[in-house]
Formats: C-alpha cells, structure tokens, sequence
C-alpha cells in the first residue's frame, strides 16, 4: 500500500512539473493574443478595453501587405525548392557508403550549427557583389540554405524506419528507379516529407537575423518590418501580426499532423 | 524441368568483387541450366548474398561475365533484366492490398487493369491465396506474407526467379511446409531459380544442385546426394550434414589412419593441407561380432550413449584415433541391445562411405 501511495505521489509531482514547464514554454507566445485585442495604443497586458483596430490597422496598411506578401512568396519557393532538394539530397545520403553519409551529414547540418549573425554577414557581402540584396531571389535562396537541414533531417529520419529491400523489389520487378521511388519509397516517408516541408515554410516566415541585413525596400519581410516597427514605435499592430503569424502556424501544424496520422506508420 | 523452351540458363564467368580490402567474390564460374533448381549454400559472408546481388544488377562486380540465355547483363539495370525476386523481408509494399503487390510488376509493364486483375488472382490462386487479394499486408500472417511474395515475383512469368533466404523468418515447422511446396511450384513454373540460403538441410531438400559458397569462392557444385556422399573438400563435408573428422595420412592417394590403411571406393580431391576422414554418423555400422575384412575396423569402447528421440548416438572411443559419433535408429537399437558404458563395440565403415577430404580446395 505505502508503495502505490508512494507512487501515486511521485505521478502527481510529475504531473505538476510537466504542467508548469509546459506553461512557461506557451506562455509568452499566447500573451500577445489578448494584448492584439487591446484598444489601447501602447502594448498593455492585461488589455484594458477590447478592439479590433490593430487588425483593421494591419490589413489596410499597404506597407504591412507588402511584407507580409514578399513573407509568404518567399516561404512558398524556399518551400518548394527545399523540400525536393533536401528530400533527394536525404535519399542520396541514405544510399550511400557510411563514410560519405556521416561526413555529409556534419557539412548538411552546419547551417543549424553556425550563428545565423555569421551566416548573415557571408551572405550579405557574397550578394553584395552579386547583386542580390534586396531582392526576393536572393532571401529565396539564403532561405533554402536554412531549410535544407531541416528537411534532410526530418526525411532520412524517416528513411530509417523504411525497409530500403521494398524500393529494390520494385526495381527487380520492372520498376526504374525514379518509378520505384515515385510508387514505393515516397509513398512510405511522406509524412517525413511533409514534416519537412512544413519546418521549411516556418523557417523562411520566421526569419529574422538574415531578412534584417539583405531584405529592405520593396522585399522587405514581415519579420524585418516587425523588428523595426517594434524599434520606432511598440504599437499593438505587433500584437496583432504575431496572433496572425501563430495562427498561420500552429493551422500548418495542425494540418500536417492531421494529413501524417495513420501514415508512415506502417512497417 | 518439364519445359525448357521459357526458361533461360544463366552463365556466370570469373565475376569478382571486392568492397575495399575484403574480396566478397573471387574469380566466381558458374552455369546454372535452364529451369535448373540452383541453391547458393555458405555461411553468413560467405558472399552467396552478393553473387544473387550480381545476379540481380544491384552489385556492379569488379569484372567477369553474367549471361542469361545468350544476352550479357553485366550492363544491364536491374529492371531491365526480367527477374522475379523474392526477399528475406518480403519486402511488400505495406500500403498496398495484397492484390496490388501482387500486380504491381504488371502495372509497372503497363497489363491493362483488368488484365492486372485476372492475372494476379491466378498468381494468388496458384500460391493458394485465392480471394485474399482485398486484404492489407499487415492483415496477413508471415506465412502469408512470404506466399504474397512469390506470387509477386512470379505473375509477370519472368524466365528466372531469385530468392534470398525466402523462409529463415518463418517457423520450422511452417519452413518446412514451404519447402516442399516451393520445390512442387518450381516444377509448375517455367522458371530458372536461383535461391540463397545458408540452412544445409533445406539446400538439399529443395535443390537440383547446391553450390557451395566459402570466402567468395564456390567450393563444390552437385546435386545433393552426391555433394552428401562425396564432398571434395572439409569445408563441403563439415558444413553439409553431421560428421565427425580425423586426421589421416595420405601418400600417393593411398590413406592411413593410425597405420593402418583405409578402403575407400571414392576419389580423394585435390587440395592444399593435410587430409581428414569423415565419418557421417549414420554411415557407421554397428557389427555384432568382428568387422568384415571388406570394411574399415573403427571398433573401439562406448563412451556414452544419448537417446534422442527417433535415434541414438553412440560416442566411441577409438583406439588410436579419439572420439567417433555413430547414429543408430532407437527402433533397432532397441531390438539389438547397444553395448553399455565402457564396453566394446564392433564399427564397420564400408568403403564406400569412406570420405576422404583436403583441408582446403585446390
């Protein structure tokens, strides 16, 4: 009896600790959520009175639109050409002798391992010379060098879990092996891929350091103009943006692990 | 093996492989014949796995040639080679039904989808799955699983089928079942199959020939009564069936063992090293009285006696030469009262069973 009491206890602690590490992680994130609905002009937590006015203030602004609009195409083509690109890159490590892949895989992760100050600084005066600065090919492709890892990552993970044996199969049975891995392989790390592709998209839409040095004018990002916003004037528009910006995130994540239940499972 | 106009012979010559340092294939010649029942037999790293890699195109070798029928390989893709191939895993497709396993060859061969259809219930019906084509593979017990894989490698009637160790992770008794019935459907296709394996017991009962794999060499190719009866080297004879060995001396093809010569009908292979004799426990003859002038005398004192079943080993002390295994079916020797512990027991091994085997091939 004194040990279930015992652990009966040791569970509740448990349960207390978890609680309060999980609070502590959401809770400045879900702070700005009451805060954008505040009507007052200046950030206050908790709100004091209830309005929509920095919604409307963010959405009729032409100046925000247009972060927002260079934010999101850029997510999107940092996406679509990180998540291929990582995925064959993780295929091809996956397929090669332990030597190339354990060397490869320290060159791959290095973007995630470096400052990002440093990545900026390179990048910055590389696309001096070349001209990329302030345009929206050049936050595209600084972006997809930041993607990649997290896609390589995620899908030879999932490549671990999947008996290679099938995508021979198919290749002794006929299959070329851009078939092959079209019908059998993909089919069976798609939640890896699209796990992937979803940290690609976030990576690009939350990025700071790097958009703050070669994004402005016109390609400026919502990150670089929040970051200056917040540098000038500290209005709730902030607020409002990031409620946005969670929103659009947790949806994806949300709509990823949906998509991925029941999936990938199989083995 | 009744109709050898489909099926193709497959010829292997001096094909070599090395990873690094470590020479997985040395210098491999094999001819496999048209519908031939061929098993590729040798421990793990023997390099059986690697030479049906070859075989399959997903290990490039080094050099040699791999011709089926009159058309060279050695180039060709794997899809490109027309094999059917069974794997150790299985490796279905778990999200797939059964039936679409079973017709993917034909889907990626561009079979209309009815075809599809009829062909791959016959090839379900064939491995006796009939109307289990709706299912998920994760429905199905390995058993199954191993069944849906045959079908698989054989609805598109390739000319040669490969297997790498299709039963090891079945149950023995299941294993067993499968064997015969994988022998009974070899004769039903027309197909040339090639199967690894390194289970000796099922080498023999499911092949025409065994080729005997050792440190990427083959050491022995026979059909398996005779690779039993007469393996050319102690590799062969230690790693088929049960036996024990003694040292023997061998001069101008005539052996002795503890001075005294032995009779033998068979040949000694050509080797390197010394020369051993061995003794397959079943093959010993428990005599009642004197051993016959016609047979070797291996007569010496029981040293234990273990009952197993549908037999009895006898251990035997030689006089000279150390310790014989001899196997007596527990029927008769119940009928003729073994000797007990630590008397004498009369062994008779006729010429005929007298193997003599070089410690290494030539």
């Amino acid at each position: 009896m004194e040990q279930v009491g015992q652990r009966k206890i040791d569970g509740l602690w448990l349960t207390v600790v978890g609680i309060a590490v999980l609070f502590f992680l959401i809770l400045p994130t879900l702070i700005v959520i009451p805060m954008s609905f505040s009507g007052a002009s200046f950030l206050e937590f908790p709100p004091t009175s209830f309005s929509f006015r920095w919604y409307t203030a963010y959405f009729t602004s032409s100046e925000w639109m247009s972060a927002t609009k260079t934010s999101l195409i850029a997510a999107v083509l940092t996406t679509a050409i990180a998540t291929p690109l990582g995925s064959l890159c993780a295929y091809g490590l996956h397929c090669s002798t332990p030597r190339i892949r354990n060397t490869a895989q320290i060159l791959v992760i290095m973007p995630i391992v470096v400052p990002v100050i440093l990545i900026a600084v390179g990048v910055f005066s590389l696309y001096a010379k070349l001209g990329l600065n302030y345009t929206l090919t050049g936050i595209v492709i600084a972006h997809t060098a930041l993607a990649l890892p997290f896609v390589i990552v995620t899908v030879m993970s999932g490549l671990q879990n999947y008996d290679f044996d099938q995508e021979l199969a198919a290749r002794s049975l006929g299959a070329s092996r851009a078939y092959a891995l079209w019908t059998v392989t993909v089919p069976q790390v798609k939640f890896s891929i699209q796990t992937g592709a979803f940290l690609a998209f976030i990576t690009s839409l939350d990025e700071v350091v790097i958009s703050m040095l070669i994004s402005g004018g016109d390609n400026a990002t919502i990150t670089r103009r929040m970051f200056n916003s917040l540098r000038d004037q500290l209005d709730p528009t902030i607020a409002a943006i990031s409620t946005c910006l969670i929103v659009v995130s947790v949806g994806m994540l949300i709509g990823v692990q949906l998509i991925g239940r029941g999936k990938d499972k199989t083995k | 093996m009744t109709t050898a106009a489909q099926s193709l012979p497959i010829d292997i010559a001096n094909l070599s492989k090395a990873y690094g340092s470590v020479k997985a294939l040395l210098d491999v010649s094999l001819n496999i014949a048209a519908g031939e029942f061929l098993t590729l037999l040798g421990p793990s790293g023997s390099g059986k796995t690697t030479l049906l890699m070859a075989l399959a195109g997903f290990v490039r070798p080094d050099g040699g040639s791999i011709r089926f029928g009159d058309q060279e390989m050695i180039a060709t893709p794997p899809h490109k080679r027309g094999l059917g191939m069974v794997f150790q895993s299985y490796a279905l497709f778990p999200f797939m039904t059964v039936a679409e396993n079973v017709a993917y060859p034909l889907k990626v061969r561009g079979v209309s989808k009815s075809d599809q259809k009829t062909r791959a219930e016959r090839a379900l019906d064939t491995v006796q799955l009939g109307g289990y084509g709706d299912r998920r593979i994760t429905q199905l017990s390995g058993g199954q699983r191993q069944r849906v894989a045959l079908a698989r490698a054989m609805v598109f009637e390739p000319q040669i089928i490969l297997m790498d160790e299709p039963l090891s992770a079945l149950d023995k008794k299941l294993r067993e079942d499968m064997q015969i019935e994988l022998k009974a459907l070899h004769q039903k296709l027309d197909a040339t199959v090639v199967y690894v394996t390194h289970d000796q017991r099922e080498a023999l009962t499911m092949s025409d020939r065994i080729a005997v794999v050792n440190h990427g060499r083959i050491e022995q190719v026979e059909t398996p009564e005779r690779l039993y009866r007469q393996p050319h080297s102690f590799f062969v004879a230690d790693f088929i069936g049960e036996s024990v060995s003694l040292p023997v001396e061998v001069t101008n093809d005539k052996a002795q063992l503890g001075g005294r010569l032995l009779k033998s009908d068979l040949p000694i292979a050509i080797g390197r090293g010394g020369h051993r004799l061995v003794i397959r426990p079943e093959l010993l003859e428990v005599t009642a009285g004197a051993v016959p002038e016609t047979a070797n005398d291996l007569s010496g004192h029981v040293h234990d006696i273990i009952y197993q079943g549908d037999s009895v080993l006898v251990i035997v002390q030689h006089d000279s030469a150390g310790q014989i295994n001899v196997r007596v079916p527990a029927n008769r020797a119940g009928q003729t009262g073994l000797p007990s512990k630590g008397e004498r027991i009369g062994l008779a091994l006729h010429p005929e069973d007298t193997i003599i085997v070089p410690e290494h091939v030539a």
